[in-house]
């Protein structure tokens, strides 16, 4: 059981911290200062709940890791984020996709997650579930003036929306980890969020001008520690100053 | 034995490092007091936002201003439930925010329904009525970055966490 809620908290954590990751690399780069501002200031609020996250991950395993020691000294297959999480930014239509549809499932899941057995999780989803709120609103705000917006900007997102939808079904998976915690209350039973997550979908998309993208090609495996060939960059970057400087502090 | 009370009061004297017109009691962060001796003290605190990078500061002050106060061991714990809301941010707080030039957090519509529900926020300014959003992100976690139509003053509004 204690294995199991390590590696559930660290699936949460790393969507999280691996996001918040790459929400960062826009800072200085977004179209306009509010985006800039914005796109790191969710990044902010990502990192924030990585930390509460990763923090109680290293309490659960008990062997004296800390927070930072499993954000930034983990090997690539360690990492348990869905594979959607670790795309590349792309241009502004891809990375407010990748957010969205992310969101969309974030909402749904601590939703859920708030009324977990397990009192630590229940907290950091309750406290999460408010800051993801403003999240999908910016997203799916985006999603509407960029679908319904130029030729050029709907082209773009619809784009993006196709490339990317394949990685949505991973944010559904589950697997051993995930079926002696739901007996016990602490996780939850993803397919359960399945039509609030479609009602969501469809009701933006529709607003958007676009659809739901006809695509049987579902991936997975980011939750195994399988990851596409861009997390492998992402991660040096991030680990560099830890490999480089070990212990090293602000 | 020094009262709950009196370690309340000189928490007033801690400052939000973000928004230094407030104290930490105005912002509603310190959530429990507890006197265990003339020398020993604990305290809750609870995060506004789960990545407010304020908090190690904070948790500095607190130990800084107590040690000051005569207090030898002071234990600081960080809580997450129930969840910080703006609506345990005290009146005088909304007050001292509004003097500051930062527009208080009026009533929230709910934040599921999307377009052309940006609640009403008065300038701070000139308190006309006649404002509009720029970004629903500002310069803090805390903060949305909002523009006066009447005075084109722009101006940060403290908005609405439930």
């Amino acid at each position: 059981m204690k294995n199991n809620l390590f590696t559930y908290t660290l699936r949460i954590a790393d969507d999280s911290l691996i996001l918040g990751q790459r929400l960062s690399e826009w800072c200085g780069h977004g179209p306009v200062i509010e985006e800039d501002i914005a796109l790191t200031n969710i990044a902010l609020d990502l990192i924030g709940q990585a930390t509460s996250l990763l923090e109680y991950a290293a309490k659960v395993e008990g062997k004296g890791r800390t927070a930072d020691d499993l954000a930034f000294l983990r090997f690539e297959n360690e990492y348990l984020n869905a594979q959607l999480i670790e795309q590349k930014n792309g241009d502004f239509g891809v990375t407010i996709v990748r957010q969205w549809i992310f969101d969309t499932f974030r909402l749904s899941f601590y939703e859920a997650l708030q009324h977990s057995s397990d009192s630590q999780l229940a907290a950091i989803a309750e406290k999460s579930l408010k800051e993801t709120k403003y999240h999908w609103k910016h997203s799916s705000e985006w999603m509407i003036r960029l679908g319904d917006g130029t030729e050029e900007s709907h082209l773009r997102v619809n784009e993006a929306l196709i490339s990317l939808w394949k990685f949505s079904d991973e944010l559904f998976f589950m697997d051993e980890v995930d079926k002696e915690l739901i007996a016990a209350g602490i996780a939850i039973d993803l397919e359960t969020l399945r039509p609030a997550f479609n009602e969501r979908i469809n009701y933006v998309l529709n607003e958007a001008t676009l659809e739901v993208p006809d695509s049987t090609w579902k991936l997975n495996g980011g939750r195994l520690g399988r990851h596409t060939e861009h997390f492998g960059h992402l991660i040096a970057e991030m680990q560099y100053m830890q490999r480089a400087y070990p212990n090293m502090e602000w | 034995m020094v009262t709950e009370s009196t370690i309340w009061s000189y928490l007033e004297e801690v400052p939000d490092p973000e928004v230094p017109v407030l104290s930490i009691i105005d912002l509603g962060i310190v959530r429990g007091v507890k006197v265990i001796s003339d020398s020993e003290v604990h305290i809750t605190i609870t995060p506004t936002y789960s990545g407010c990078p304020a908090m190690n500061y904070i948790e500095k002050s607190i130990q800084e201003i107590l040690t000051e106060k005569g207090f030898k061991t002071i234990h600081i714990d960080t809580i997450l439930a129930p969840a910080w809301t703006t609506d345990w941010m005290s009146e005088n707080g909304k007050k001292k925010l509004l003097e500051y030039g930062i527009a208080p957090p009026v009533n929230e519509v709910d934040k599921l329904v999307l377009f052309g529900t940006a609640p009403t926020v008065k300038c701070p300014q000139c308190g006309s009525k006649d404002t509009k959003m720029l970004s629903q992100f500002g310069s803090t976690a805390c903060k949305a970055l909002y523009q006066c139509t009447s005075c084109l003053e722009p101006f940060d509004y403290f908005k609405c966490l439930k």
